[in-house]
């Protein structure tokens, strides 16, 4: 019974999270707070430190991390299950219409004038990134900067592989601070 | 245009592609959507790049994570539903086991000082990813010379960063001034 309110809550919230990430915030609250008290306010706030230190989006970091606590793993993977079933519905029948459709003059118009859009939405999400990166300590930090420009530099002319390059600027922040 | 490369081991390159970038996407979903661009456009050439930002847009439309979103469209452009499944599942399992792990040894993770000076320095790297990405995109919309491109391009990026308006607004925004371009479009050509 655990595993079907695990299940239907995640649910909610895989439905209504639109935009990502921190839109989801509110709503996992309400679920696990408000509704069914599975967790206190102190443990979510754990929760959302987790989130931001680990990989994965907030939702599934949530789901995995209120279902262990609540029902074991078990309860994790109905919880995980509820919160990704609505994207995995959804999103494949609109790749199904845009596969069949792309052809569509009408559809390949309207498609060509949202990608420009695609393209700033990304940019968005990076500029934020880069701010808090840059001013983390209430002063704006010349070695995140030295960083990036090392980092830009990897990717474009010595075509480094990304993920390389994370965790490259990660292992040189990290050394810092031992020294 | 670039030669595709035949698809070979589509589901099994799918799995460990998405487990693999999911495992490091650290600092939100666009993370992953740029690790994927440049696993599936620049290194297989198995998606263009227009077709990748079109992928996008549908991930961006929906509900639920951009990171889940973003592994089903690749993994249903590439091998249909099998595809999304095995692109789903690895893009949740890293979070999953990382979480699970994490949160038993919480209080030592949160106050040892070398992981949080990790975790900051790779913002500066997930950054430059992005803007990486960011350039390779934008390069095609401004060599378009369409004018109304590159306007929806700088005022939906001003009034997403600035005002803080939501993406499915502006993607809905855009999506009907593009229909409306594309209807006039048609009709015009009708005429000639």
């Amino acid at each position: 019974m655990i595993y079907l309110q695990l299940f239907l809550s995640f649910l909610q919230i895989g439905c209504f999270s639109f935009g990502g990430g921190y839109a989801a915030m509110p709503l996992i609250r309400e679920q696990v707070i408000t509704i069914h008290s599975w967790i206190d306010m102190d443990t979510f706030t754990n929760l959302v430190t987790i989130a931001e230190m680990t990989p994965g989006p907030i939702a599934i970091n949530a789901a995995t991390f209120v279902g262990t606590q609540v029902a074991g793993a078990m309860g994790a993977i109905a919880a995980t299950i509820g919160c990704i079933l609505p994207s995995c519905i959804f999103v494949t029948a609109l790749a199904y219409i845009y596969t069949k459709y792309r052809k569509m003059a009408l559809l390949q118009g309207t498609l060509s004038s949202l990608r420009p859009a695609v393209v700033s939405m990304i940019a968005a999400a990076g500029l934020s990134i880069l701010v808090s990166a840059f001013f983390a300590h209430a002063d704006i930090s010349f070695r995140m900067i030295a960083y990036f420009i090392a980092a830009l530099i990897l990717l474009r002319k010595a075509k480094m592989n990304p993920i390389a390059v994370m965790v490259l600027c990660g292992a040189a922040e990290a050394a810092f601070s031992i020294i | 245009m670039e030669k595709k490369e035949p698809k070979k081991h589509v589901l099994p390159t799918l799995f460990f592609a998405t487990l693999y970038l999911s495992a490091f996407t650290f600092g939100g979903g666009y993370v992953i959507v740029s690790l994927l661009k440049n696993k599936f456009v620049d290194q297989y050439h198995w998606i263009d790049i227009d077709e990748m930002l079109d992928l996008v847009a549908i991930a961006q439309s929906s509900p639920g994570a951009i990171a889940v979103n973003g592994a089903i469209v690749v993994g249903y452009k590439l091998a249909g539903i099998a595809g999304v499944i095995v692109s789903v599942l690895g893009a949740i399992l890293p979070p999953m086991i990382i979480i699970s792990i994490v949160s038993y040894f919480y209080t030592i993770f949160s106050t040892n000082t070398v992981i949080a000076a990790m975790l900051s320095g790779m913002k500066a790297g997930v950054g430059a990813v992005i803007t990486s990405v960011v350039y390779d995109m934008g390069k095609g919309i401004v060599k378009s010379h369409d004018i109304i491109n590159i306007c929806v391009m700088v005022i939906s990026f001003c009034v997403n960063y600035f005002l803080g308006i939501n993406v499915i607004f502006i993607i809905l925004s855009v999506g009907s001034l593009g229909f409306a371009r594309a209807l006039i479009h048609e009709k015009k050509e009708g005429k000639c």
